[in-house]
């Protein structure tokens, strides 16, 4: 499993940027993209559940917590097939993030796209959650214990 | 057995135009909008969530404007929903520690590393009705701000932390996470309760499922009544660590192989710790009990954990000696979908039924008063030959 997480990282690390990207700044990010090129639907952006696992004591036992609703899409672009499972059910965020990722694939076009739209969009995830870290850090508290004088 | 009706077709359609209505209100007041319930009542939403045991926010806030804030009726509307929807495949377990905190407290360890964070708490608030949101101009006047002093002093963002049961160095007297789960390296396949009926005695992993998604009353309730004694053993339970934010879900795809990060869930996790007599094998120690729930649902999960621990007493060697270690009798009770549809299906027309039973009761009634006839001549007849 470990070399397949490495076999797939740069895949897994774009999917996981296009998945947890607000869906106007993948829209921004394909209208800007020179040439947005022909695409046929491999399987239409379709809404289902995927059942959510935890496990018990935090590394115990798996079990089953819920289902959440997820959307999927699979394209062919040029010949690459890109695929998409996104939380929600914003059929059309899976489909630009299915699009991205048969582009990323693509060598000649990584580097640009990497600058242009990876990077930008996970900063802005980043500083999003680091905003939010900051406002949790606020309320740190620092409990003392105090002896009582009962003797 | 109930006896199924015809008619009323009219009088339906007429009740549920009224229903929309009574739902709408007085027009006057401008409509609620999904969004506004979504961002404004979020722990409703949390709740309807958790219970209706289906991750969407929006849906969840849609369900609670549908139903009129009926809770309960939402989370049977999330759950109805969800029954047209396939479902792709299983998450890889979410990862807890490496959750981004919105609070994190532990009433054990006072100096735990990353420190506790209060986060938008209820706690310490005085309970005193806030006047001021009365007005609904805009902004209530005199809401707590914090000072930019206030800010500046601890403004220094720990965005995870590890779990502080995992690193308390306290290994001889606190039982390790996985103890007694006896997949841990091999994985055995995780019970569903939504595809298969529960058969008692059930394993831990149908246990959490069930609790997670149980009515928070009923946790409350029977949480409550461990505390005031009803259990097996242990003293005052402490929080070791309760925590909430987000955490990353991970899912690998059939067609991919390989598991991608489809998105983001907040979730609340408490891990309690208990005084354990010990057994003839088990030396003393903290026991643990476990509670993790979709959303920000921090009372239901503190009593999910009193329940994980109570209903633990068969693996820890425990007599049951209450309701509370009554697996059948928790878990059979616990889902608030199954248990409104059977209370509440006295209401719907049974009058076939109560035909029946008044005829039983009529002929019951004649042979109670000619027995009693009977009785009484027979004691004449007695009296007379005495």
């Amino acid at each position: 499993m470990t070399q397949t997480h490495g076999q797939h990282a740069a895949r897994q690390r774009w999917m996981g940027i296009l998945s947890r990207a607000p869906r106007q700044a993948l829209e921004e990010a394909w209208d800007a993209h020179s040439g947005t090129p022909e695409f046929t639907f491999l399987r239409r952006p379709e809404t289902g559940l995927a059942m959510v696992r935890g496990r018990a004591g935090g590394k115990g036992m798996r079990f089953n917590l819920g289902e959440m609703t997820v959307t999927r899409c699979a394209v062919q672009v040029r010949g690459r097939v890109g695929h998409a499972y996104v939380a929600g059910r914003d059929p059309r965020h899976a489909v630009l993030a299915a699009l991205f990722d048969a582009l990323l694939q693509d060598d000649a076009l990584l580097p640009q796209l990497d600058s242009a739209v990876l990077c930008p969009l996970e900063t802005a995830r980043l500083a999003r959650d680091h905003a939010e870290s900051e406002r949790t850090a606020e309320t740190r508290v620092n409990f003392f214990t105090l002896v009582r004088g009962e003797d | 057995m109930y006896v199924a009706v015809k008619g009323g077709e009219k009088a339906i359609r007429n009740a549920h135009a009224q229903l929309a209505e009574e739902r709408r209100g007085d027009t006057g007041v401008p409509e609620l909008s999904v969004a506004q319930i979504r961002n404004q009542l979020s722990l409703a939403v949390d709740r309807v969530m958790a219970e209706g045991s289906l991750y969407d926010p929006e849906l969840a806030a849609l369900a609670l404007k549908q139903a009129r804030g009926d809770v309960i009726e939402a989370i049977f509307l999330l759950r109805a929903y969800r029954t047209t929807l396939p479902r792709f495949a299983a998450t890889e377990p979410v990862n807890t520690a490496a959750m981004r905190l919105k609070r994190r407290i532990s009433s054990a360890f006072k100096d735990m590393p990353g420190g506790q964070m209060l986060g938008p708490t209820f706690d310490y608030t005085h309970r005193l009705l806030d006047f001021s949101l009365l007005d609904d101009s805009g902004e209530a006047a005199d809401a707590p701000q914090a000072t930019q002093a206030d800010r500046s002093e601890h403004a220094e963002p720990c965005a995870t932390a590890p779990r502080v049961c995992d690193l308390t160095g306290m290994e001889e007297l606190l039982e390790p996470a996985a103890s007694g789960e006896s997949d841990w390296g091999t994985e055995a396949p995780v019970g569903d309760l939504t595809r298969d009926p529960i058969r008692f005695p059930v394993d831990r992993d149908i246990r959490l499922q069930n609790l997670s998604r149980a009515d928070e009353g009923f946790l409350l309730s029977m949480g409550y009544s461990t505390q005031r004694g009803f259990k097996g053993s242990g003293g005052h339970p402490f929080a070791g660590e309760i925590r909430s934010g987000t955490v990353a879900v991970e899912l690998a795809p059939e067609e991919l192989g390989f598991p991608v990060c489809i998105g983001e869930l907040k979730v609340t996790e408490a891990e309690l710790l208990f005084l354990y007599d010990g057994s003839e094998t088990t030396p003393p120690q903290f026991t643990r009990g476990y509670g993790l729930t979709f959303g920000s649902n921090e009372r239901k999960t503190i009593a999910m954990a009193l329940l994980d621990r109570a209903l633990r007493c068969r693996e820890l060697d425990e007599e049951v000696v209450a309701p509370a270690q009554d697996e059948e009798f928790v878990l059979s009770h616990s889902d608030n979908v199954e248990a409104t549809g059977f209370v509440e299906h006295l209401k719907l027309p049974h009058h076939v039924d109560f035909q029946s039973e008044l005829e039983i009761l009529r002929r019951l009634r004649t042979e109670w008063t000619e027995r009693g006839e009977r009785r009484a001549q027979l004691l004449d007849t007695m009296k007379g030959a005495a």
